[in-house]
């Protein structure tokens, strides 16, 4: 089994943690942390010395703000060091400039909470972290070397080569666990916050949505289909055999024979044209969701008011979805609530649809129970919306959706 | 009398269907095209005494013919309309009485041009100036305002809606199999349960009713 982490590698097989890499990829951690921290403190402490100097000349201000914009440096080349140890990849938490050119990318990374962080994060780099790489690989490293070197000087200082010996071998297993630590750490302040990948959020959430849309793009071609095709066979045909009727002796066998066949055409013209209104409602692509929802309530079993008042019509998406829940919720009053009767209620407001359907059955629904309710909150969820229910035992029944209208 | 008719419908199929149904009962089909923008040239070139139009068609795929009717209404009011339709939309039903309640209006689920001897009845009487509104649509309006309709026998209900379809009393009895004086009985109860007036005309009276119902 190959380990994920530094500290993973640790827990296995003494003989099999030796042998690996780990100790050597723990140890060129450790070595290029001291070297690189070094370099960046020697660097940064002469830039913002210089800086303060030639703050009187004005320069000066430019070399600060590099330095306090050397966060951004050092924390992309730690957290490429970071592959070392921990193969998971750090994502940049940076977002992009809002604006082109070098002014925008300045105004967007002194804005942003990360630059101050990583800033933070470098000024533990240079104060402790690199020292402490440097303590521990002295410590681990050095001194058994120390130790088993001794009796060159002293020849009677023997006894302490048998115990630089013994603590050589312990020196991978420090070095490794130090290197997972700082590891654990660079992670836990370089990695993006949730707010910081919310890019990667909408981008999931715009996937989702597109997936509903193909969803509803496949539900109108399906009713075209049957509109275009079948059903329009099934008229025609219907037609030529009440044609041929005219052409038949009254009460002959061969125009009962036909008008049989024209009854049967009929009940399947009928039962297409119900499945097809079940597909995808006609009223919904030509006149939005008032109409469509007009149309559903007069064929509704139960008496429902409609006051429906959007200024315009909305995205395809918020239309279906908005005709889903209502056809869902009348359909579930219908069945289950015992209700009486029931109202539909939608507006816009400041690009939000505001939906509601309440029924005056005996309530209890529960999202626990019922596949329905599961269904419309996902589906409401897909169009980025809310969903929220209010059912008490004994009734009424309120449901209520937003659905974002962008 | 034979009728000058301009039709259009984007079914090959249908489109022959409908030609042969009309020229079989004696009419002539001056045009017969395929989209919206082909039925409002026809139109104009014909000067016909009826169109007859579906409502989805190209260019736009949805309500164009719909749309083309109402145009044409527009620019020649009171020109004879019916719309065939796939569905029974209220939607579309009210569009299209929202054309005024002139006269010459009639608006058909496709089927019904199977029942071959109906739809041409159904044909001359708008062209002649009556209200045909599908069954189904009436249906659907009597559900709707079931409140006050529920004074209304069944029966009475039944007669309702063939007065909604632009039947005459003659032809009320005869689909019912009663008299034509138990059916002028049952109109009057209708008229007066409703608290509608009487005045004669078999179109007015439907439009009396359906004005009644979409109020």
């Amino acid at each position: 089994m190959s380990s994920r982490t530094a500290w993973q590698a640790l827990a296995q097989h003494p003989l099999g943690f030796l042998a690996s890499a780990w100790p050597w990829r723990a140890l060129a951690y450790l070595l290029s942390g001291v070297v690189f921290g070094a370099i960046a403190m020697v660097t940064l402490l002469t830039m913002a010395l210089a800086g303060l100097v030639s703050l009187i000349v004005g320069v000066g201000a430019v070399l600060l703000l590099a330095v306090a914009l050397s966060g951004i440096v050092v924390t992309r080349i730690e957290r490429r060091r970071l592959r070392l140890v921990d193969p998971d990849p750090a994502p940049d938490p940076h977002r992009a400039p809002e604006r082109p050119g070098p002014r925008g990318w300045l105004e967007t990374r002194l804005r942003e909470p990360a630059t101050w962080r990583e800033l933070s994060f470098t000024a533990v780099s240079m104060t402790a972290l690199w020292w402490m790489d440097l303590l521990v690989l002295a410590f681990a490293l050095a001194l058994p070397v120390l130790l088993m070197t001794s009796p060159m000087d002293d020849p009677s200082a023997w006894p302490w080569v048998v115990i630089g010996l013994c603590l050589l071998p312990a020196a991978p297993y420090t070095i490794t666990a130090w290197a997972g630590a700082r590891a654990a750490l660079t992670r836990l302040i370089l990695a993006p916050r949730d707010g910081e990948l919310g890019r990667e959020l909408t981008e999931v959430r715009a996937s989702r949505a597109r997936l509903v849309d193909a969803f509803d793009a496949e539900r109108r071609r399906i009713e075209r289909d049957l509109h275009d095709g079948a059903q329009q066979r099934l008229v025609s045909i219907n037609v030529m055999l009440g044609l041929a009727g005219l052409d038949a002796e009254p009460g002959s066998p061969v125009a009962r024979q036909l008008a049989l066949a024209q009854g049967e055409v009929t009940l399947a013209v009928d039962e297409l044209r119900e499945l097809s209104r079940g597909v995808h409602p006609k009223a919904l692509t030509d006149h939005g969701l008032a109409a469509a929802v007009g149309n559903l309530t007069t064929r509704s079993a139960l008496p429902v008011t409609v006051d429906i008042r959007l200024p315009y019509r909305l995205p395809a998406t918020v239309e279906s979805t908005g005709y889903f829940v209502v056809a869902e919720s009348l359909a579930n009053a219908t069945k289950h609530s015992r209700a009486t009767r029931a109202e539909v209620h939608a507006r816009l407001d400041a690009d939000v649809l505001t939906l509601s359907v309440r029924d005056d059955g005996v309530g209890g629904a529960d999202p626990a129970a019922g596949t329905g309710l599961v269904g419309l909150a996902d589906r409401v969820a897909a169009a980025d919306g809310r969903l929220r229910i209010s059912s008490p035992a004994g009734g009424p029944t309120l449901l209520r959706v937003e659905l974002p209208c962008r | 009398m034979p009728l000058n008719i301009v039709l259009a419908e984007d079914s090959p199929l249908l489109r022959d269907g409908l030609v042969s149904v009309l020229t079989r009962f004696g009419h002539r089909v001056s045009a017969a095209v395929g989209d919206a923008d082909a039925l409002i040239a026809a139109a104009h070139e014909h000067d016909p005494d009826i169109v007859i139009t579906d409502v989805r068609m190209p260019p736009g795929n949805a309500d164009d013919g719909l749309r083309a009717a109402v145009a044409l209404r527009g620019h020649r009011a009171g020109l004879p309309i019916l719309v065939l339709s796939q569905y029974i939309e209220q939607s579309y039903a009210t569009h299209l009485l929202d054309l005024g309640s002139e006269s010459g209006i009639g608006y058909l689920l496709k089927d019904r041009v199977s029942a071959v001897t109906h739809f041409a009845g159904a044909v001359e009487q708008v062209a002649a100036g009556a209200t045909v509104m599908d069954p189904e649509v009436v249906r659907q309006l009597l559900r709707r305002r079931q409140d006050p309709l529920r004074r209304l026998t069944p029966r009475e209900r039944e007669v309702l809606s063939l007065m909604a379809e632009g039947r005459s009393n003659a032809e009320i009895a005869r689909d019912l199999y009663v008299t034509e004086a138990a059916v002028n009985k049952h109109v009057s109860s209708i008229l007066q349960k409703l608290d509608l007036r009487l005045d004669g005309h078999g179109h007015r009276r439907v439009l009396a009713v359906l004005t009644y119902l979409r109020a």
